[in-house]
């Protein structure tokens, strides 16, 4: 094993978050963004044939390293580590609305939704999941919410272009960003 | 197939309150449910299956539901009214809720998508659950019981005065009141305490005057005497055997 792959292995063990390749790269001032790469892949590769339990996986922008799949039964089942509490349908639908039309204002959520978003949107801001990326110029000035990176690590998502593409959608009303008529 | 259209109280609904995250998503269930066109939904029917179910559901004191029912028998009773015959100037009351439905069914179709891949992705374990923001917590001192002493002599240089215990004069005077004691016995061969305190005595006065009377006494120089609880204190003249 490279000596470089030897400290990505040391970070990305070390982290509590997927760690980006620039925050890679300070690891060695020598190492190109070329370097990185071929150690992250180098040290996959070690994961994948050596049968480990655990593996580097690319997600919120970044690599960080985690258990298969497969281990996931046994290690809840010895209730050695709790899965994380899942998120309500209504969280859920607040959150896909906020990632495809960020940013986005709470009455826009509303709109769509058809329920008062308060108490929901404050739950995903505490949870680092959405977090206010600005104001609208609209009347008011309300605030504009956006997705972070805890969101493309709730879902396992390199990036947000990795979201289902609305025309693959089977339900077929083009984009979803198109503005309510008003009535 | 469409299932029977039945009131609400003959159909038992199994579902509870937190199955549903708003009217709209009632809606959907009403419509899927009896695989309607959302296109074309039968509204007069929809419209009463919704009322009876927030009735059921219990969730009239939800305004967004009782909003739904309003809006909805709104559009039922546009739909009774008669058409122009010209059918273009015709507009359908229910294509603000047709277009409101899709794009509703369609964040649940995302919600779907959503809800797997997060399932999947909690199958896999990152490295313990370090909670979050440990910059947060200021970071330990590292210092020297000796560097902490220095800190803290410095911070008490800068407290104003440092007065610990303020002195004050006592007023008492035992030395004055034993030579009054001396010079009352010289004349006489015994006195009353009471015949020593003035008129009015002052608190430092007695104080005084009970010290000497002690000292006097620990030094031989008086003998005191009470015949009885609370009686009067005599002061005698030590006699010459008692002083020694």
């Amino acid at each position: 094993m490279r000596a470089l792959t030897k400290l990505l292995e040391a970070a990305l063990f070390a982290s509590p978050r997927p760690l980006g390749l620039k925050e890679l790269m300070a690891l060695d001032p020598g190492a190109s963004e070329e370097d990185v790469r071929q150690a992250l892949s180098e040290l996959q590769g070690t994961y994948d044939a050596g049968g480990h339990g655990v593996e580097v996986v690319e997600l919120a922008e970044g690599f960080q390293i985690l258990t298969r799949r497969e281990c996931a039964e046994a290690i809840a089942q010895a209730q050695l580590v709790s899965r994380p509490r899942r998120l309500s349908v209504a969280a859920m639908e607040t959150l896909a609305i906020i990632a495809y039309r960020q940013p986005v204002g709470r009455a826009e959520i509303e709109e769509i939704r058809g329920v008062a978003v308060d108490g929901v949107l404050r739950l995903l801001q505490e949870r680092g999941l959405i977090d206010v990326v600005g104001r609208s110029e609209g009347l008011g000035r309300p605030l504009l919410y956006g997705t972070t990176p805890a969101f493309l690590e709730l879902l396992g998502l390199k990036d947000l272009s990795e979201l289902p593409r609305l025309e693959e959608l089977s339900v077929a009303l083009k984009p979803l960003a198109e503005e309510a008529a008003p009535s | 197939m469409a299932l029977p259209v039945a009131p609400a109280s003959d159909r038992p609904f199994v579902v509870q309150l937190e199955e549903f995250s708003g009217p709209l998503d009632l809606l959907l269930h009403l419509i899927r449910e009896q695989e309607l066109d959302i296109t074309d939904i039968p509204i007069a029917r929809i419209a009463d299956q919704f009322l009876a179910a927030i009735g059921v559901l219990k969730l009239n004191d939800a305004a967004e539901y009782l909003e739904m029912a309003a809006y909805l028998l709104r559009i039922k009773i546009l739909m009774l009214l008669p058409r122009p015959l010209d059918d273009d100037q015709w507009e359908d009351p229910r294509a603000e809720l047709v277009r409101r439905l899709l794009e509703y069914e369609q964040v649940r179709e995302v919600v779907d998508w959503m809800l797997e891949r997060a399932g999947e992705r909690s199958e896999r374990f990152p490295r313990g659950l370090v909670p979050e923001a440990p910059e947060l917590s200021p970071p330990a001192v590292m210092a020297s019981v000796e560097e902490l002493l220095k800190a803290a002599e410095r911070l008490v240089e800068l407290l104003p005065g440092r007065v610990l215990h303020r002195v004050v004069p006592r007023p008492l005077d035992t030395e004055g009141a034993m030579q009054r004691i001396r010079q009352v016995l010289s004349e006489r061969e015994e006195v009353e305490l009471g015949e020593l305190m003035g008129e009015r005595p002052a608190v430092t006065e007695i104080i005084s005057l009970l010290i000497a009377l002690l000292e006097l006494a620990r030094l031989g120089g008086v003998g005191l005497a009470q015949a009885g609880p609370f009686g009067p204190i005599l002061i005698r003249r030590a006699s010459a055997d008692q002083a020694a």
